[in-house]
Order: structure tokens, then sequence, then C-alpha cells
């Protein structure tokens, strides 16, 4: 049994499942309920996750930014901790802007429309800030200085949860949405696949992160690296 | 034609706003409307009242409605429910009552309603006493405050959520037993946030 499961998880992307019990990390796989789409969505368990929400400290109040665009499940999940949720849909701009020109993205005057429309906050404005896999979205130039912009946003301790591909070599990557499910689970929802920009081993994710005071890595049996920044 | 169009037909006020498309209330439940600006809208247009093929069972409980040929700037009142599939610009105020935004709405104004159903777009910072929904095409840019939201996949929303949590309404006192001082509905969530920073 435990060999058909591992066999399973080394196949990739989890097709739906008729029945059986879930697992501790890669619990269930579903079809999509809420679209039309080849979505398949699943539920895991996030270190990351479990040490953002940790990182809040029971405090309510704070000011949490989702760059996953608003979704009813992180909508709750924040605002259930007594926080104030702010959403931009970042993805969704990024796409608009640059269109599939990653030349663009080194462009300084297309960089500061980009960030004016996505990251447009006042220094210190954010208690913590949900980026998911966004960042591997963008090309260097774009990414640093998203990065300093999203440092300038944060408060001294506030906290960052990104996630990037573990895989070095590869030329196509999931796309992915997160929805919270509760402290140390989220929803995962694999919709597609996309070429990636950049991929980051734990060298070049410090250097990328190296404004910030601490960095941590979980590595998910999704190959997926789950980063928790300090500022 | 049937005898409900023919009803429907005589309860058509006359005048200017003389059309489904923007439905004069009736005295006891006014809808004031302030500084209008009305642009390009021709009658055919107006009476065409498309609304009524995505909520016919609104036009029918004489909910007020600005039809998606209509551009309104200034300020909106009213004292019923209200549907605007067209172009509003300003600030829409209707206290305790539900303002829905059809799927042609185009609201760049400030909002304050109990219910808000957002079909269309919005540009303005939304207060929903009681209850937000934003629609799976909805487009809303502003800061919404409100005790209740509910968001379908696919709707852009730019912007911050605040959750005020409203204390159960508690039984009407009798006037002879006039409180000394005001009970607290609920906790402003701008003193929640200083207590979270003083306690860091």
């Amino acid at each position: 049994m435990l060999r058909d499961r591992l066999k399973s998880i080394l196949r990739g992307p989890v097709a739906p499942r008729a029945a059986g019990p879930p697992a501790a990390d890669l619990s269930r796989a579903r079809p999509s309920a809420k679209s039309g789409k080849n979505e398949v969505f699943r539920t895991r368990t996030s270190r990351g996750l479990e040490q953002f929400v940790g990182g809040l400290n029971d405090l309510s109040g704070l000011s949490i930014l989702d760059l996953g665009g608003a979704n009813q499940e992180n909508v709750n999940f924040i605002t259930g901790l007594g926080h104030k949720f702010y959403s931009e849909d970042f993805l969704r701009v990024f796409q608009e802007i640059f269109a599939g020109d990653p030349a663009d993205q080194s462009n300084p005057s297309r960089i500061e429309y980009f960030l004016g429309q996505v990251l447009d906050y006042p220094d210190e404005q954010f208690d913590g800030v949900l980026a998911w896999d966004l960042l591997e979205y963008m090309e260097p130039a774009l990414l640093s200085a998203a990065i300093d912009r999203l440092a300038r946003m944060l408060k001294p301790k506030g906290y960052l949860l990104a996630f990037f591909h573990a895989e070095e070599r590869l030329d196509t990557v999931p796309c992915y949405s997160f929805r919270i499910e509760d402290v140390r689970n989220l929803q995962v929802c694999e919709y597609g696949k996309r070429t990636p920009s950049q991929l980051f081993n734990n060298r070049r994710l410090e250097k990328l992160f190296q404004k910030f005071e601490s960095v941590k890595f979980f590595l998910t049996r999704e190959s997926l690296r789950e980063v928790i920044v300090r500022k | 034609m049937s005898v409900w169009n023919k009803q429907r037909r005589e309860d058509e006020p006359s005048g200017p706003f003389s059309t489904n498309s923007l439905r004069p209330a009736p005295p006891s439940q006014p809808v004031e409307i302030k500084e209008i600006k009305k642009e390009a809208t021709t009658l055919s247009s107006m009476s065409s009242m498309t609304v009524g093929r995505t909520e016919p069972d609104t036009l029918r409980s004489g909910v007020a409605t600005i039809g998606k040929a209509v551009k309104i700037v200034g300020e909106i009142t009213s004292r019923e429910d209200l549907y605007v599939d067209g172009d509003v610009e300003g600030t829409i105020e209707l206290m305790e009552h539900k303002l829905t935004i059809g799927p042609n709405g185009n609201i760049r104004a400030g909002v304050k309603a109990r219910e808000v159903v957002a079909m269309g777009a919005i540009l303005g910072n939304v207060e929903a006493s009681d209850r937000i929904e934003i629609r799976k095409d909805a487009k809303l840019v502003g800061d919404i405050k409100t005790a209740r939201i509910v968001i379908e996949d696919g709707a852009y929303f730019k912007g911050s959520i605040d959750i005020v949590k409203t204390e159960p309404k508690a039984a009407p006192a009798p006037p002879r037993h006039q409180p000394a001082t005001p009970t607290p509905i609920a906790t402003p969530v701008p003193a929640q946030v200083g207590v979270a920073e003083a306690k860091r």
C-alpha cells in the first residue's frame, strides 16, 4: 500500500481519486467543483503557512496583503483571525501589462508603472504579505524591483510567504492558485502549465531576500520550496 | 399583449424619468437624486429596460432602477432598494436597503447600503452594514467595510476588507428609560489596529 502511494506521488500531479483515506501531506485530490476548467484541487499541509500565521503572534487587527487576488477562503481565514485583508490580483495585472513580452520587464518605466498598479502602498503598511508563487513569474529586473518594494511595504518583523519550484531544470511548471483551509492546510488548485522565468536554488533565494532579516525554507512533496522571510 | 404588460404600462409615470429605467419612488419611499446630469439618453433606450433580463423579479417588486443607458452625476439617496445598470458618479446612500449593480453598471462613487450585490464595476469605497456579494464578473476597486462578504471566483477585487462585527440588536427599550451613554454597536477596527500595534 505504501509502495502504491509512493508510485502515485512520483507520477506527478495527482488525478482525482475515487475514495481513500487522506494521507498526512498530500491528502486528497479532487476535480474542481467550482468551475468547468481542468482544475485539480488538492489539500496539503504547509509549514510555510503555519510559520506565517504563527508569526502573527495571536495578534489581531494586523494588515495582511494577499497578492493572489481575493478568494472566499483566504478572506474568511484572514478576517476570521481579526486582521484587515488587502487584496491585489498581481498575476492578472502582470499579464495585462507585460502580455508575454519578457523584454518589457527590463524597461524601467514599465517596471515603475507595474509596481504603481499593484504595489502602491506606503512604507511599512503591512504585517504580512502572501506572495504565493507569483514572484517566480518575473524576470530578474522586475523581480528585484518588486522585492525592494515589498521590503519597504512590510513593517519591521513583518513576514512574507512565497513559493518557488525546487527543481532547477524544468521547461514547464504547473500554475497554482492557493486557498487557505486552516492554519496549516492549503488548498492547491492546479490549472495549467507555464514556462518559468527563473528557477531558484537556496543560495539564489538567500541572495534575493538579502535585505530581510531571516529566510527559512520548507520543501514540499510537490517540489515546491516554501519560503518564509522576515523583515 | 397580455394583461400583465398593460398593467405595467399604465403604472409608468410620465415626465423625464418616465420609464422603468429610473422609476420615481412613491412618496413614502423617495429616491432623492441631487445634481443630476443626464447624458445621451434616448427615451427608447431607457424604456428598453434590459435589466429585466437579468433580474426580472426585482423589477416586478418595485425596486428603483437605473437603466444601462442612463448616466447620473451627483448624490443618490434612496429609501428603497435600487438596481443600477447604468453609470453613476458621486455617492449612493441606501442606508437600510439593498443596492444591486447590474452587469452593465459602472459606479464611480462611494456607496453606503445595508446590502450590496456587485455584478458590474465599482470604483469607490463600499460600506455594507449587512453584507456584500461580489459576483464572478464583477470588478471592485476600493475599500470595503462590512459585516459579511461573499466573493465568487473570477471576481476582480483590489482594496481592503474590514469586517465590522455588529452585535445583535438589543430589544428596543421603553422611551422613558433613556440610557445615560449610548451603547457601542461594534468595536471600531482602527482601535483594534492600535491595540495590536501597542502589543507588538
